[in-house]
């Protein structure tokens, strides 16, 4: 077991609740390969919001992935809710229609016994006559202990969490980031997988307009993977080459050698803005189907964020396959959204449950 | 047709002592007194002192005086204010060629009253008002209303901009000719802010200019390369996930009215020029001999895209805010003069407006206030610009582009006492809450900077002294009362 006291209570705190022997689990996980060596990572300092990718460093993204693992069972309903977060009330402020993502997150919170209040408001506050800040004052006084925010603005999360004293957590910003859709993403990958460092993965499709792109390549540096990109050169966005990615021309040059092709999704009304000419096109020369299928070795899996746009970017053929683990993404993010309130409500230090 | 306000002057005999002026019309950069009495400067020079004495400053008032703080007397001469200069620099009152203020339509923002306040504070003793208010300044009622309101509040002079197409629809042309001959006399056009995207009413605008020999002010920007923009287009939008505003929008749209107005023979001014690529294609048409004109704002001195990491809409500027190498570029154009003027694209915008998420906040910031010390902490500061060239930039520069009558001229006997007392040393840090203007959008709150103006003379009226700004002659409320 670690020294640090942090890190016990993490591991106390949850295995209290969800396995007869927390530590145990942890070290049967850690011996898996599923955790980075801790000798590599330090101990992860305490969270106060959760922006984005780039707020975190490798032990942050570690810690969360690992408390994601100890509840999983939880988020699968294989064990019951737990009331780590009784008492707590956690606000879904989602200004841009995502019924996915907020569903996740209200199965999430309501896993660890969190109150749940959604507030959802379309179009931004200014047609409403009052300002943004307005808006976050309104929630600071109702008194909520976190809020998870969806906004089609980019960096509308940075700026509540100017204006909030409570943390934040960024359930998508316009094109910006996605940092628990990232979290899940490498959180299955892991599971398949195992450690990331030295991994290939290969993302394919829209980057430019892509929130999870941007999470989702930093996520992956952190944990040491190799990431390519193949898209349109009108869908990459400027200067991608700073991502720290490698550039591929061509699909089927890169297939043989990765362990993850991962699909963006590709909205058809950018062919309308001179992006690309037809989806057939697009689906010909960076869509996966069943031939791209064939060049990829036995182990690689194939993921997307969803929702689907079938026959664009990806076939009902490779969509419904052994390799896609869409639908796995999906029970995961259950799993990865608990930990993420977990850590930012109760890992803080706050009167939960079972501090008493 | 109503009468129209006289322009306040003020009264009495004021000698400035002991300062450096800065006179670019005549070159002079010296330790000089300054003599003023009934609102013109009487004497420069050793003689200054002596002038007053012989000076009547007892003369019957024209307007209303001055803020009435006790007067320093001179001990040898009772009725001589002396006003200590020393350490300070003495300079033309500025001159702004791009301030929004706002009156009519945009009141909750700023008003003429309030804006003319911030340009008092910030050197100003002349702006003019850009054309997209509401209504529109397309008209010769609209320019007189500003022009008229401008003397009531008498804190700077200020000098309506007419729009170059009405409505600023980008489509048919502002009565020009009635806008120059009314009595505020218009001879400066601009639709700001909406960049005029047919190059054909551009073309048709700039040759009917030419037959007044007014200036037509164009945004550089092609709407179609910056549709949906957010910010400059470049590594830091690339992360920040916000639609870029690339270079090239500028420079396509300037290269075209660089060649339209250099076709026409028309004189073409160039606002808030951002990019290397552009103040490389203005030095190349001012070698071709094309009449152009062009203007850095303080902002376009100073500040990055890595500002807006934090997505604070106070960084939300049209043109965008840019990189480094351009920060350069822009500085060393107006260094060596292919940019002629500072502006400042002084716009407010009230808080509950500009506090939005990045994407609904609008484009604009504050600028009256801070243009002198911005300027001087980044270039006269750090050795990159000589105080003489800095001062021309914000006086005789701009006075060569437009008709602003006694604005930016000689430091010499005869001319209107429109003057600035600078101190170029103190380090103040910015409060958006204290400046004068009603809004509260500056970028440089919390910022420390360098230099600021102590007084500022409109027509020998203190209208700013040891960093208070005088009350509006007329307030609005008055103003209500009498109309």
């Amino acid at each position: 077991m670690t020294a640090d006291p942090r890190g016990d209570t993490t591991t106390a705190a949850v295995s209290g609740m969800a396995a007869a022997d927390g530590a145990r689990q942890r070290a049967a996980t850690a011996a898996g390969g599923r955790t980075a060596p801790a000798a590599v990572i330090g101990e992860p300092a305490p969270m106060p919001h959760l922006l984005g990718i780039d707020d975190l460093d490798a032990a942050q993204v570690v810690r969360i992935l690992d408390t994601a693992e100890q509840l999983l069972p939880i988020a699968t309903r294989e064990r019951n809710t737990v009331p780590t977060l009784r008492g707590k009330v956690v606000c879904n402020l989602f200004l841009e229609d995502s019924t996915r993502t907020r569903i996740s997150f209200d199965l999430a919170a309501k896993r660890l016994s969190a109150e749940v209040l959604n507030f959802s408001a379309k179009g931004s506050s200014v047609s409403k006559g009052e300002s943004f800040k307005d808006t976050a004052l309104t929630l600071d006084a109702m008194g909520v202990d976190c809020v998870v925010v969806r906004s089609g603005s980019s960096g509308a999360p940075r700026q509540l969490a100017r204006y909030l004293d409570v943390p934040i957590l960024n359930a998508g910003d316009g094109w910006h980031q996605h940092p628990t859709q990232a979290l899940l993403d490498v959180f299955t990958m892991r599971r398949h997988l195992g450690a990331l460092s030295g991994r290939h993965v290969v993302i394919v499709g829209d980057l430019l307009h892509s929130r999870v792109a941007r999470s989702e390549v930093q996520a992956l540096n952190l944990l040491g993977a190799k990431v390519s990109v193949v898209a349109p050169p009108t869908l990459l966005p400027p200067e991608v080459e700073g991502w720290g990615v490698e550039l591929v021309a061509d699909l089927d040059e890169v297939l043989p050698d990765v362990d993850v092709v991962y699909l963006l999704r590709v909205q058809r009304e950018r062919m309308h803005r001179a992006f690309f000419p037809s989806s057939r096109e697009y689906s010909r020369l960076w869509g996966m189907d069943g031939r791209r299928l064939g060049l990829l070795g036995d182990h690689a899996i194939v993921m997307h964020p969803g929702p689907m746009n079938r026959g664009v970017e990806i076939t009902g053929e490779v969509a419904d396959c052994d390799r896609a683990v869409i639908t796995e993404q999906v029970t995961n993010g259950i799993a990865v959204r608990m930990a993420c309130l977990y850590l930012l409500l109760a890992a803080a230090g706050g009167d939960t449950e079972e501090a008493r | 047709m109503s009468t129209h306000p006289p322009a306040v002057t003020g009264h009495g005999r004021i000698l400035l002592t002991g300062g450096r002026v800065l006179d670019p019309t005549s070159g002079t950069d010296d330790h000089l007194d300054v003599a003023i009495a009934d609102g013109r400067i009487v004497a420069v020079g050793p003689q200054a002192r002596s002038a007053l004495h012989g000076a009547d400053g007892a003369g019957p008032r024209e307007g209303a005086g001055g803020p009435e703080a006790t007067p320093v007397r001179d001990p040898a001469d009772s009725g001589i204010e002396v006003v200590d200069c020393t350490g300070h620099w003495i300079a033309p009152g500025f001159v702004d060629l791009h301030t929004h203020l706002r009156e009519p339509g945009g009141e909750a923002a700023e008003d003429i009253a309030t804006g003319s306040a911030a340009g008092a504070a910030g050197g100003y003793t002349a702006l003019c008002a850009m054309a997209n208010t509401n209504p529109v300044c397309d008209t010769a009622a609209i320019a007189e209303l500003v022009w008229r309101r401008g003397r009531e509040v008498a804190l700077v002079d200020v000098f309506p901009v007419g729009s170059i197409t009405r409505g600023l629809e980008g489509k048919e042309l502002t009565e020009i000719g009635a806008l120059r001959a009314c009595a505020a006399e218009v001879d400066f056009f601009s639709d700001d802010g909406i960049p005029l995207a047919d190059a054909l009413v551009m073309r048709r605008a700039l040759q009917y200019a030419t037959a007044f020999d007014v200036v037509i002010c164009n945004h550089a920007e092609d709407p179609d390369l910056t549709a949906g923009a957010q910010m400059n287009e470049g590594a830091m939008s690339s992360v920040l996930g916000l639609a870029g505003w690339p270079h090239e929008a500028e420079e396509i749209m300037l290269a075209r009215d660089l060649i339209l107005a250099g076709g026409v023979g028309a004189r073409l001014h160039v606002p808030h020029v951002t990019t290397a690529g552009a103040v490389a294609l203005i030095g190349r048409a001012k070698e071709e001999g094309v009449r152009v004109t062009a203007e850095a704002t303080p902002h376009h001195l100073l500040l990055t895209d890595d500002l807006v990491a934090d997505y604070d809409a106070v960084m939300k500027v049209n043109p965008p805010v840019r990189t480094d190498a351009d920060v350069q570029a822009v500085r060393a154009g107006l260094a060596d003069g292919t940019l002629d003027v500072v502006g400042t694209d002084h716009a407010p915008h009230a808080p509950e407006i500009k506090d939005q998420e990045w994407e609904h906040a609008p484009c604009g910031m504050l600028g009256l206030e801070t243009a002198f010390a911005v300027v001087n902490t980044t270039m006269i500061a750090t050795g990159q610009l000589d105080p003489l060239t800095a001062i021309d930039r914000f006086t005789t520069g701009p006075a060569a582009v437009r008709d602003v009558r006694g604005h930016g001229r000689a430091i010499a006997e005869g001319a209107d006492a429109n003057l600035v007392v600078l101190d170029p040393r103190t380090r103040w840090t910015v409060d958006a809450a204290a400046l004068h203007s009603r809004a509260r959008n500056s970028p440089y709150h919390g910022r420390e900077l360098i230099g600021r103006p102590v007084h500022t003379l409109l027509r020998g009226r203190f209208t700013l002294r040891d960093g208070e700004v005088a009350a509006p002659v007329v307030a609005a409320t008055e103003r209500r009362e009498t109309a």
